[in-house]
């Protein structure tokens, strides 16, 4: 791939203190985490981080609490000051904007999705939708034919004229995903966007999002402390830990080559047949007789409850009708189960 | 032979004390044991307080030249505070006495039908709007319309005034921890500094018969919670949304305006509050300098014993207080549900 990113971090680092070039200079020589905030009464926020986002893409973050990851999608805007590093949008390097530059780049091309919503309490959910605009200074009904718009894609038709404490906390998010959509921009930073919601509006909301992104191809950073909805949404995974990425690339290959016992460990919990897709078990055509055709993209939940658990049968893959290779389902019940962690004995 | 005789002795400053002259002032005591035959025995262990030590050692000062001391220095900056003061307060006195003029000169057919339209408009609430008829007409039935007009006309310029001083200041501490840091002490001082003290230096700075006078010390007492609850209520505003305000670009005039200020506004509706009852409870002190108002019938009932017009007039006040504090009240009730509409 030899895509120009849309947003890439290079030797991003960050630590909270008040002398934090100094602290700097100590983690540059090795000092971890915990010896930093000992000796030194700083923290560690993030180490060296170095991520490539693609435009059309989700990019998905993701790590346990405290693993630094609403302070990585913080430094994209710069609502957080890094304390070293660059942080490319286009090419631009966002450190070197003015405040008039930055507030311009904030507006017009990224938008933020908050965990708790974070809408205004004393406008409507229209007024809220259109907020942006309005910051821009757009006229009324510009404001108004956009939010409406949107607002009509997200589901939330009809009730323009409530306030947001009226809505339920999945109906909020829509609203604050309505307020990102109206702003227009090609880069939507999503907060832990789905994590305050209950399960079923969460895949409610995560389908939404991916209906939406097959429509309008934005570059999207999702934060998340989930791996189910990470492996659901990304098309690009970091794994962060203590502020530093341990594990980045496409989702399937990290689920079955996990690089560390970190990882290993968070991936073994999971349902692997839903997230794994035959893309990522299927061979070379070798034979030539197929129980059946299967597509490159389903998820192999799916084949076995085709084969009703017939471990002897093959498939023929194909993709766009296209054969393009087999699927053992010997392979596949072999890719079920997770590479034994090492740590455990 | 006075007690600390012997320590300036020890210490070898009978130099610097000076010899005890015949004449030195003699205080209050020594004058009254003079007359009457006794040589004044002093305590086995006297406090060394100002007046003991200088007994022994005249070089030292006396309590009361400290208080002259005060007064002096006060009298000596008072042309030169006088000369930037008045100027600056002369609007006050303007005011005042126009809300005065406005409040007495609007017959009272006017003037009950907008004071109820007002109530209405500011808190939507019928039982209080007809409370405040009834109120008004009570105080009118018994001779106290006019006086009473005239402690709200008071009330409702240095209410405006503190609002008008009180809001941006508080706005300016809640963006700056220094500002907040030295400003507190001030209003912790003027809240708690007993409320005939402010007199005192006013008295002295204006004349009696100015009204800025009794209008300074009502707003410097009623100024205190606007101030305090617009630095609480924006500094409470929710983090979350002011980072969302951020994230999407505002400028921070449009963070103010668009978010702080409406989120805070419940908090500074109380504040409001608190500053119309603080600035109601200082009318009547501020009678003692001249405020015109119930305070003047309040005053008349404690200095010549007349116990009814004291009663019928505190009655009058609370009466007012009840009003301006169920409009007010209403007014914030009202706001606070357009933010949190369930």
């Amino acid at each position: 791939m030899t895509k120009t990113p849309k947003v890439s971090l290079r030797g991003l680092y960050k630590i909270f203190g008040a002398d934090d070039q100094a602290a700097l200079e100590h983690v540059k020589a090795g000092l971890s985490k915990d010896d930093l905030l000992a000796q030194h009464k700083h923290v560690l926020g993030l180490q060296d981080i170095n991520v490539d986002m693609q435009a059309g893409e989700i990019t998905v973050v993701m790590g346990l609490s405290g693993s630094g990851k609403s302070t990585l999608i913080r430094h994209l805007n710069r609502l957080i000051e890094p304390t070293a590093g660059e942080i490319l949008v286009d090419g631009e390097d966002v450190r070197k904007l003015s405040e008039d530059g930055l507030r311009e780049i904030r507006q017009t091309r990224m938008s933020m999705v908050f965990q708790k919503f974070a809408l205004l309490p004393h406008r409507t959910v229209k007024q809220n939708a259109a907020m942006s605009l309005k910051v821009r200074g757009m006229d009324e009904a510009t404001q108004d034919a956009e939010a409406m718009k949107w607002l009509e894609r997200v589901g939330l038709g009809g009730y323009e004229n409530h306030y947001p404490a009226q809505l339920s906390g999945g109906m909020q998010q829509r609203v604050g995903i309505a307020r990102a959509l109206t702003a227009n921009t090609d880069i939507m930073l999503m907060d832990e966007a789905f994590s305050a919601l209950d399960p079923l509006i969460r895949t409610d909301m995560q389908n939404l999002l991916l209906e939406l992104q097959d429509e309008l191809h934005k570059s999207i950073v999702f934060i998340t402390h989930d791996l189910d909805e990470a492996l659901k949404l990304a098309d690009h995974l970091v794994i962060l830990k203590d502020g530093a990425v341990v594990q980045q690339g496409e989702p399937q290959g990290i689920l079955l080559n996990p690089a560390d016992p970190y990882i290993e460990d968070f991936v073994s919990d999971i349902n692997r047949a839903r997230v794994l897709r035959v893309q990522s078990v299927m061979q070379p055509i070798t034979g030539t007789e197929f129980a059946g055709d299967v597509d490159i993209r389903d998820n192999l939940e799916s084949l076995i409850g085709r084969s009703e658990g017939d471990t002897t049968l093959h498939y023929r893959v194909t993709e766009n009708g296209e054969p393009v290779g087999e699927l053992n389902m010997r392979d596949l019940v072999k890719a079920l189960v997770p590479r034994l962690s090492s740590t455990k004995s | 032979m006075a007690f600390y005789d012997g320590l300036f002795k020890t210490f070898g400053m009978s130099n610097w004390c000076g010899e005890k002259s015949s004449d030195a002032p003699m205080s209050m005591a020594d004058l009254l044991a003079k007359s009457s035959g006794k040589e004044a025995e002093g305590e086995f262990f006297p406090f060394p307080s100002l007046d003991n030590l200088s007994e022994s050692c005249s070089s030292i000062i006396q309590s009361r030249d400290v208080t002259k001391g005060i007064e002096n220095g006060f009298l000596a900056a008072k042309p030169a505070l006088k000369n930037v003061l008045d100027p600056i307060t002369q609007p006050l006195s303007w005011m005042l006495d126009g809300a005065l003029w406005l409040f007495a000169s609007t017959p009272w057919f006017i003037m009950v039908p907008i004071l109820v339209a007002i109530s209405w408009f500011a808190s939507k609430s019928k039982p209080v709007t007809i409370f405040v008829l009834i109120s008004i007409m009570l105080l009118g039935l018994v001779d106290h319309y006019d006086v009473a007009m005239q402690t709200l006309s008071i009330i409702f310029v240095c209410t405006s005034i503190s609002v008008m001083l009180g809001v941006p200041v508080g706005i300016a501490m809640s963006k700056s921890d220094r500002l907040q840091r030295s400003v507190v002490p001030i209003l912790d001082l003027l809240q708690t500094l007993p409320t005939f003290v402010y007199l005192i230096p006013l008295i002295f700075l204006f004349s009696v018969t100015e009204s800025k006078l009794y209008g300074i010390a009502i707003i410097l007492y009623a100024i205190v919670p606007v101030i305090r609850l617009t630095d609480l209520g924006i500094r409470l505003v929710d983090k979350d949304v002011i980072e969302a305000a951020n994230a999407f670009g505002m400028t921070s005039r449009q963070r103010l305006t668009g978010v702080e200020l409406p989120l805070a506004l419940p908090n500074i509706m109380a504040g409001i509050n608190q500053t119309i009852m603080m600035s109601l409870a200082m009318v009547v002190i501020a009678s003692l300098v001249s405020a015109p108002g119930l305070g003047v019938n309040v005053l008349r009932g404690i200095r010549n014993l007349e116990l009814g017009v004291g009663i019928v007039a505190g009655i009058g006040i609370v009466l007012l207080a009840v009003i301006l504090d169920r409009v007010s009240k209403a007014a914030l009730s009202r706001v606070d549900m357009t933010h949190m509409k369930h």
